[in-house]
Parts: C-alpha cells; sequence; structure tokens
C-alpha cells in the first residue's frame, strides 16, 4: 500500500512521458489523484486506528504527523488534478501567448505531456517526504520536490518564469544542501562506536538516544536544519524565492506548492524540533522558531499591504501563514495543535485561492489587483468564491483558520507570553486591512465596460475551489472528533 | 600523509576555483575535485562509491557543463576580475574561520570521528562553494558554487558513511546528478532567452 | 677560518661563475620547445666578452650618476646574494633581520637603475622607469609576506629570536624539513617566490627580454642608451638577481642533506630556470592591468600558507 502510494504516480508520470496524448494525461491525472487519495485515507484510517503500516523494512512508515501532511498533499492534489483538466484545456486553446508582465513578447508553453509527468513526479516526490521515518531518505524527497516543481514553474515558457525557476531552483536547493549539512551534525552528535542507528527509523532512535547526543553538535545540526528547510518552507528572511515562484507558475502549480509543497518542507524542521526537544534543547529550538515565526509575519505584513499583483500577495500570505505555523509549533501546547489544523486549512484556503487567481487571471489578462474590478459582474462563482477565500485566509469567522488562528492565540497567552500574543494580533490586523484593501477592490468596484458578462464560468475551474471553499467553512464550525484526536496526537510529537 | 596530501590538494583546488575569472578553468577544477574525493572515498574503503563519485562527479557534471559551456560565446565566460579578488579574500576569511572554528568545536568526539584537518577543509569547501553562488554574478557560476559547496557536505559525511549507508549516498549522488542536470537545462534556457548568463539581468521580479 | 667559510666561499665563486649559466639554460628551454636548436648554452659569457671589449657612448644629456649606476646595481646585488645561504651553508655574515638589508639592497639596486633612466630624459625609459618602480613597490609587500610566514613557522618550530630572523634559517633547510614532515601548505612559498622571481627579473609573463616594442617592455627599455661595459655590468648583474632568487626556491625546497644537499641545490636552480623556460613559451605577456592580478595570486597564497601555518 505504501510502495503503491508512490509507484502509481511514478508509473503514470513515466506513461504520460512516453505515450503523451493530450486527452491520456487529462485521463490519468484525476484517476491517479483519486487513486492516491483513497491509498491516502486508509493509510491514515490505520494510523489513526494506533497502527504503524510499514514497509521497504521500515523506510516507508507514516507516523500521525507525516501522514497529517501527507493527507493535506493527496486532498489538494485531488481537487488540482480536476482543475487542471479544464485549465489544460483552455491553455491548448490559446496556443501561443503573451507575456504580460515584461515585454509583451510571444512564448509557448511546454509540452503538456511533461507538465503532466511531472506533477505526478511531484506527487510521488512529496508522499515520499512525508511518509518515511529516515531522515535522510527525507532530505533526498524533499530536494527531488524542487527538482520535479522547477519545470512546472517554468510551464510558461517566458523570461520572467525563467527567471523565477531559476531562483526557486538555486536557492532553494542551496537551502536544501544546508539542510543536509544539518542532517550530517545530527550524526556526529549521535556519533559513538557503541550504537549505531538500526534499520531506517531514525527520528524514533534519535528521540530515544537523545539524551546521550552532544549537545554543542545537536544545536548546530537545528541551525542548519531550520536554515535549509525553511528556505523550502519559505520563513523570511529565506523567502526570497517564494513570491517568484508563486506568482510565475501557472496557477495550479501554484496551490500545490503553497498548500503542499511548503507543509513537507516544514517536515523536515519538525523532527529536528522533535529531536530537539527529546535532548531538553526543545526551549532554544521553539525559541528560534517563535523568532522566525514572527519575523515572517511582520516581513509579511510589510509586503502584503500596498502589494499590487495578487498572485505575490498571495505567496506573501504563504508567508505569513508559515510564520504562524512556526510561531504555534514553537509555543507548543494547545497552540501547537492549533498549528497542526492551521496547516490542514490553510492549505485548502491558500488552494483555493490560487486556483481562483488563475481564472482571474485568464478572464482580466493581468497580474494587477488594480486593473481587475467589478468580479461579481464579469465571473459571478468566482468574485463569490474569492471574497469567501479572503475571508476565510484573512483569518474571519465563520471559516476554519479563524479557529486555528484563534486557538494559536489562546496558546500564546496560556503560555504567558502577552508581548508576543499582541504582536501576532496587531501583525494579523494589518495583513487583514492590506489584503481586505485588494481583494475587495477586485470583487467590487465599478462594473467593466469592455467586458460582457461572462455567461458560462467552465464547471471544472469553479467546482473544485468550491468544494474547498466548503470544507474550509465546515471545518470552521463543525471539527470532527476523529479529526481533532488525530490532529492532537500529531501535536503531540512535537510538543 | 597521505590523506593529507588530498585534502591539501582540495583545499587548493577551492582557491583555484575562486581565483580564476574563466569558465572553463572552473569545470577542470569541479573535475579536480570531484577526483580528489573519490580517492579520498578510496581511502576510507568504499569501492562502490568510490567508482559512483569519479563518475558522476569527475567526469558526468564537469562534462555537462562543458557541454554546456560549449555553446556560450567565449566573451561570456569571463567573470569580472574584480569579482575575483573580493571572492578569493572573502575565501581566505572562510579558511581562518573554519579553522578557527575547528579549534573551537575541537573535542574527543571529533578527534574520534574526523581526521586531521578534515572538518576545517570541509567546512572551507563548503564556504567557497557559497562564495561562488553569491560573489559572481553568472548562472553557471553559481551551479558550479554548489557542486563545489555539496562537495564540501559530502566532505564532512565521509567520515560517517557505513557500508549500510552506500544507498543513502547513492542516492544522494542521483539527487546532485539530477539536479546539475535540471540546472543546466535551465542555463541552455537563459542564454536563448537572455542572451547572456548574467544573473544580473534578472530584475523583472521584485517588489 | 673554518672549513665552514671556504666551503661557502666556493659555493659564492661558484655562484659567480654559472649565474649566466642561467639565462642560457631558459634560452635552450625555450628553443627546444619552439623545435629550435637555439643560441649555444655559453651565449651569455661570449655577450658579456663582447659587450667588455666595446667602447661606451653615453648621451650628453645625462650626469655621472648615468655611468655609476650599473656598477653600484651589481655591488647591491652581489652584497645581497652574500646574505643568503649558498649551498646549504650558513652566510658568515647572517644577522637577525638580514633579510629587510638583502630586500633593501636589491631596492638600492633597482634605485640606481631608475634614476640612471631618467637622467637620460628619454620619455621611453621614464616611462619604463615608472613601471619597474611600480611593479617592485606591489611586490615587495609579499616578499616580506612570505618571509614572516617563514618565521613565525621556525618560531613556532623553537629557533630562537635571533636565528628565526635570518635568511640563513629561513633558507638553510630546516624550511624543508617543516614541509617533509607534513606541513604540506608550505610547499606553496616556493611557488610564491617563483612568481616574485618573474615579477623581479622582468620575465614573461610581467615583462618580455626579448620584446622590442618600447612601449611595452619594462626592463629592457629603461637600459636603452646604457652600452659597453655597463651594459655589460647590468647584464651580469640580472644574472645575478636571477640567481640569487633562484637560490631563494632552492632553500625552501632542498633539505639539510650535505654534500647530496648541495647537489640537489645546483640541480634545482637550473630546474628553476627550466621551469622559467617553459612558462615563457607557454604564456603570453600579460597585459599591464592583470600584473597586479598575478601578484594578487602570489599574495593570496602566501596569505593562504599564513593562515594554515598560524591558525592551527
Amino acid at each position: 500500500m505504501l510502495i503503491a502510494l508512490i509507484a502509481i504516480p511514478v508509473i503514470t508520470g513515466l506513461v504520460m512521458i512516453f505515450f503523451g496524448k493530450a486527452w491520456l494525461c487529462r485521463l490519468l491525472l484525476p484517476v491517479t489523484a483519486i487513486l492516491h487519495t483513497t491509498l491516502t485515507a486508509c493509510i491514515v484510517r490505520e494510523v489513526s486506528l494506533g497502527h504503524t503500516p510499514t514497509a521497504l523494512s521500515g523506510m516507508l512508515a507514516p507516523d500521525a504527523l507525516g501522514s497529517l501532511f501527507l493527507a493535506i498533499a493527496s486532498l489538494l492534489f485531488l481537487v488540482v488534478s480536476f482543475y487542471a483538466v479544464s485549465y489544460l484545456a483552455d491553455e491548448e486553446r490559446i496556443g501561443i501567448h503573451t507575456n504580460i508582465l515584461l515585454d509583451h513578447g510571444h512564448f509557448t508553453n511546454q509540452p503538456e505531456r511533461r507538465f503532466a509527468a511531472f506533477l505526478c513526479f511531484f506527487l510521488a516526490s512529496m508522499s515520499l517526504g512525508t511518509i518515511t521515518p529516515h531522515m535522510g531518505v527525507q532530505w533526498v524527497s524533499i530536494e527531488a520536490t524542487t527538482l520535479s516543481s522547477a519545470p512546472l514553474i517554468y510551464f510558461h515558457r517566458h523570461k520572467s518564469s525563467l527567471e523565477a525557476t531559476w531562483k526557486y531552483l538555486i536557492i532553494c536547493s542551496v537551502g536544501i544542501a544546508l539542510a543536509l549539512l544539518g542532517n550530517i551534525l545530527l550524526s556526529v552528535a549521535f556519533y559513538s562506536k557503541e550504537a549505531q542507528v538500526e534499520g531506517f527509523d531514525q527520528v524514533a532512535w534519535f528521540v530515544a538516544h537523545a539524551k546521550q547526543a552532544n549537545p554543542t553538535w545537536l544545536i548546530a545540526a537545528f541551525v542548519f536544519l531550520l536554515v535549509g528547510y525553511g528556505t523550502k518552507m519559505g520563513l523570511a528572511p529565506l523567502h526570497n524565492w517564494l513570491p517568484d515562484a508563486h506568482s510565475q507558475a501557472p496557477s495550479l502549480v501554484s496551490a500545490l506548492l503553497s498548500g503542499a509543497l511548503l507543509n513537507c518542507a516544514m517536515l523536515g524542521l519538525l523532527r529536528g524540533h522533535q529531536i530537539m526537544q527529546a535532548a531538553q534543547l526543545g526551549d532554544l529550538s521553539s525559541k528560534m522558531l517563535i523568532f522566525f515565526g514572527l519575523f515572517s509575519l511582520a516581513t509579511a505584513a510589510v509586503f502584503i499591504v500596498g502589494q499590487g499583483h495578487y498572485k505575490r500577495m498571495l505567496a506573501y500570505s504563504s508567508v505569513e501563514h508559515m510564520g504562524i505555523l512556526a510561531l504555534g509549533i514553537g509555543m507548543g501546547g494547545l497552540a501547537c495543535q492549533g498549528a497542526m489544523f492551521h496547516a490542514l486549512v490553510h492549505s485548502c484556503t491558500k488552494c483555493l485561492l490560487f486556483l481562483l487567481s488563475g481564472n482571474i487571471l485568464a478572464r482580466y489578462h493581468t497580474y494587477s489587483s488594480y486593473d481587475v474590478r467589478g468580479m461579481r459582474w464579469t465571473m459571478p462563482w468566482t468574485g463569490a468564491l474569492w471574497l469567501a477565500g479572503f475571508f476565510a485566509i484573512a483569518g474571519s469567522p465563520p471559516f476554519g483558520l479563524f479557529v486555528s488562528e484563534l486557538l494559536i492565540f489562546k496558546g500564546i497567552l496560556a503560555q504567558g507570553s502577552t508581548l508576543i500574543a499582541v504582536s501576532y494580533l496587531v501583525l494579523l490586523a494589518i495583513i487583514f486591512v492590506g489584503l481586505s484593501v485588494a481583494c475587495l477592490r477586485m470583487v467590487q468596484g465599478s462594473r467593466p465596460l469592455d467586458m460582457p458578462k461572462s455567461p458560462q464560468e467552465p464547471l471544472l475551474s469553479v467546482l473544485p475551489p468550491l468544494v474547498l471553499a466548503l470544507i474550509v467553512l465546515t471545518l470552521g464550525l463543525w471539527i470532527p472528533d476523529p479529526l481533532w484526536h488525530f490532529l492532537e496526537r500529531a501535536a503531540s510529537l512535537v510538543g | 600523509m597521505f590523506l593529507n596530501i588530498c585534502l591539501y590538494l582540495l583545499v587548493l583546488s577551492n582557491f583555484l576555483l575562486l581565483g580564476t575569472a574563466r569558465v572553463v578553468q572552473m569545470t577542470k577544477y569541479t573535475a579536480l575535485q570531484g577526483f580528489l574525493l573519490a580517492i579520498l572515498l578510496f581511502h576510507f574503503g568504499h569501492t562502490v562509491l568510490t567508482v559512483a563519485v569519479l563518475l558522476i562527479k569527475g567526469l558526468v557534471l564537469p562534462g555537462l557543463l562543458w557541454r554546456t559551456l560549449k555553446k556560450m560565446p567565449s566573451e561570456a565566460l569571463i567573470c569580472p576580475h574584480r569579482l575575483v579578488a573580493i571572492d578569493v579574500i572573502a575565501g581566505m576569511a572562510g579558511l581562518a574561520f573554519a579553522i578557527w572554528l575547528d579549534g573551537r568545536l575541537g573535542s574527543d568526539l571529533t578527534h574520534n570521528l574526523f581526521p586531521e584537518l578534515f572538518l576545517p577543509l570541509g567546512l572551507t569547501t563548503l564556504f567557497c562553494g557559497l562564495i561562488l553562488i553569491i560573489g559572481r554574478v553568472k548562472a553557471i557560476t553559481q551551479v558550479i558554487g554548489y557542486l563545489a559547496a555539496e562537495n564540501g557536505i559530502f566532505l564532512l559525511g565521509m567520515p560517517l558513511m557505513t557500508q549500510g549507508t552506500t544507498w543513502f549516498e547513492l542516492a544522494l549522488l542521483l539527487d546532485v546528478f539530477v539536479a546539475v542536470f535540471v540546472m543546466g537545462i535551465a542555463i541552455n534556457r537563459i542564454s536563448d532567452s537572455f542572451a547572456s548568463m548574467d544573473v544580473d539581468h534578472f530584475r523583472s521580479l521584485r517588489d | 677560518m673554518n672549513t665552514a667559510f671556504f666551503s661557502y666561499l666556493a659555493n659564492l665563486a661558484l655562484a659567480l661563475l654559472l649565474a649566466p649559466l642561467l639565462f642560457g639554460v631558459i634560452n635552450r628551454v625555450k628553443a627546444k620547445v619552439a623545435g629550435r636548436h637555439g643560441k649555444p648554452l655559453l651565449q651569455t659569457y661570449y655577450d658579456l666578452a663582447k659587450l667588455f671589449r666595446k667602447s661606451e657612448v653615453i648621451s650628453p644629456t645625462t650626469g655621472l650618476f648615468f655611468q655609476l649606476a650599473p656598477a653600484l646595481q651589481l655591488v647591491a646585488i652581489l652584497a645581497a646574494l652574500c646574505l643568503l645561504p649558498l649551498g646549504g651553508n650558513a652566510s658568515p655574515l647572517a644577522f637577525a633581520g638580514d633579510f629587510l638589508l638583502a630586500a633593501y639592497l636589491l631596492g638600492l639596486g633597482r634605485f640606481a637603475m631608475i634614476v640612471a633612466a631618467l637622467e637620460t630624459g628619454s620619455s621611453f625609459e621614464g616611462m619604463g622607469a615608472s613601471r619597474e618602480a611600480a611593479f617592485s613597490a606591489l611586490a615587495e609587500p609579499i616578499f616580506f609576506l612570505a618571509i614572516s610566514v617563514l618565521t613565525s613557522l621556525h618560531l613556532d618550530l623553537g629557533e630562537t629570536h635571533d636565528w628565526a630572523f635570518s635568511l640563513s634559517l629561513l633558507f638553510g633547510g630546516q624550511s624543508a624539513g617543516a614541509w617533509l614532515s607534513g606541513k604540506f601548505e608550505l610547499l606553496l612559498l616556493p611557488i610564491v617566490f617563483f612568481l616574485l622571481l618573474l615579477v623581479e627579473n622582468s620575465r614573461i609573463p610581467v615583462d618580455d627580454p626579448t620584446t622590442h616594442l618600447e612601449l611595452t617592455m619594462i626592463h629592457e627599455v629603461m637600459i636603452l642608451d646604457h652600452s659597453g661595459p655597463n651594459l655589460a655590468l647590468i647584464l651580469y648583474a640580472s644574472a645575478l638577481k636571477l640567481w640569487f632568487f633562484a637560490s631563494l626556491v632552492a632553500g625552501l625546497l632542498v633539505p639539510d642533506l650535505g654534500a647530496m644537499g648541495f647537489l640537489l641545490w645546483i640541480a634545482v636552480i637550473f630546474l628553476v630556470a627550466c621551469a622559467i623556460g617553459l612558462v615563457e613559451s607557454s604564456m603570453a605577456r600579460l597585459r599591464l592591468k592583470r600584473v597586479t592580478t598575478f601578484l594578487g595570486g602570489a599574495c593570496a597564497m602566501a596569505a593562504l600558507v599564513l593562515i594554515f601555518s598560524q591558525m592551527r
């Protein structure tokens, strides 16, 4: 089952590359996604019952934390794969595009089969990263996510996306290389002649033997893991690649990057945090996480206010939410459970918004939020969902993010750090204002006269976001008990 | 003794990398580093990895870079000399820092694990790679820098390798190989669409 | 008067005798690489003999110093050579800090030539003089940096304060013992001194001794107005200067082995001449702007050794 989870996307990816007719790709994408989600659901169910399914002599053995992120990635991929069908059909219809950002030069897209295949590889590498307890395998798979998603960002073959791809490749590769150094330092910290890691369950072994580790080297290892995986996760000040890549990638890729990939990268960081806590150094790692979390929030607040590029705005919002996650996890306790829930709902919401931004881009042909007006006339469904998505991402009730941000706030208060709580609230308020100005203007505003009211928005471009919006709304009103228990178990692993 | 000579050559290759303005020359030094790593691996008795490193880091990756370079106009392959001088000075600082750090961190743990000079030289290689990434303006030098940084990390990981972790090192090599491959494709695209390899041209995306 | 003194004198005599041969070796190597037969090995001796026989033409614009300068340069270089340990024998004149005297004796010789070149009033020679002054000013700190690396090394090895500041110790075989015992970073120092040799002796890639374009020359353009015996003195002085720098390289490479060491030492000096020949046949002259980069490389190497040997 676990092997199939990785094998299925890899095989479909290979099939797409070698026999890639367009109809085959568009058929295979949702099929793969459905299969993958079904398998994921089975695995999550087993993990939630307390079992640990294993495969390949323990190389694949998901715990609660990993399977949570696996579930997020799989769910988003399912939604995106349906969206991709209509998106790819639309792109094929247009054929030759115009670069609206840089010089209005013409460009073509990459072959569709390559795009679809790399989507599958991307899914496979994310799955591998989440279900392995071996930090080396995890490292390899996270590097693989970088490499498989770089061609996705370069789907539109023009200069700006090339620039974004290059930044993404270099910055993330170097960051991940530093994370590898972190892994090596971790092994140094645990090095002794007597005891060696047995099997693949490195994390559990490290946690069990954390007391014998050399603290200096352990701290150095965590710092490198933090810098390395933090780069990939988009924590400020290491986030430079993120707005560029997210704004230049096709919207569905941005959705996956923001919703699934950033979480996977965070998982690597969480493993380090787990070990630090077992070694009684949790205070230090928590402090670092809190610092980076608040710094990311502040950076996002600075760049969101007055941001005229709506996809970049969403990207900075991702930086913000990664900051919130780091903050919540660093705080521990209730805040940590809140952070787990936050990861889930943020991924759904951000995915929803990025998919909608794709619709907007296709209709308005501009990235500027000043030029997008009157969405409620021109594209009523997208407009309504965009508004809902905005309220959700900004953390207003009754959406899930309100609950999770409130939980984190309560957690911070419970730890008695008033200063952090206040700055958290203030930064969230600033970001709320910054987002609302742009989003409301896009939905409302005067009706653009030169643009006829479109009677039909393609079903597959609206339905996936709608499903996500319903999920976020439901989770805001009611968290099922099994889900909450599962989140609690995941949170208990990291404090 | 033998080990020491290899390590000295490695650090020398780093400074040659930093000190040369010609990209073609830099690919040769990259290959040299690959060979040195392979020799060190052989010294530690990892035969399978020796062959793999020799093939990938010593031949295939420099070959890939070389092929990419062949398509470029020759004037695009010279870095500004001012940057080279700064890089060398920064590399010196990196070396000094690494040796100092080694003195500070030195404990029974490290002496058991790392042979003499291993830790500072691994760190120096990493620093030199990072300096190349930051300090030069060309896309291809960034790839070379990435390779050098990766070599440094690989060097640090070398004493930790056991027969049981060979599969991991091979996976790592494969990853690096694919990374450089993808970057090579990207560089070709860059030189096609920007008519240059200088990263300075990347300024359309900013806030 | 003991045997050490006499063997030093013998070495000095050998240096005075064999120095012009270095040019012959260089030329022969260059000719062989280029596929020619080349001049006779002893051509420099013939040139010297010819020049000494000739009469001198002196420009009416020059003064007395113009005629004295070649002799002054020769004496200065000779004195500097006397401070070096030769063939494994310490110099009888050695004292703490003699490397400063040696460096400034070389500087004095250069000063004499520069002033003589300026005295002719020719713009070409003035240009050459200014280049010579600029490059040697850049080379000098590197020389001192390299010397200080060696000094600190020997202080670390437990030499007494006085002795560690003397050329006779630094280039007398103990340094070679140090790298043989595992301090391989020291092997960069002979390269540094070799690069300095190229700069100070106006060889390719810094200057081209065979060029005939006044605009690009450094050393050759300075001596355009000299002729006859004075030109012979200059030629002989530059041969001795080459011997001086070659023996710096040899002093670092050859360990203290007694009689064997002496033979090895002579061999290394002639190998250095071969190396110069090889460099000259494989490289082109650098643009003047790039010479600083070249010197910077030498400086970087010396600094590298300093970091390595001092921080550990």
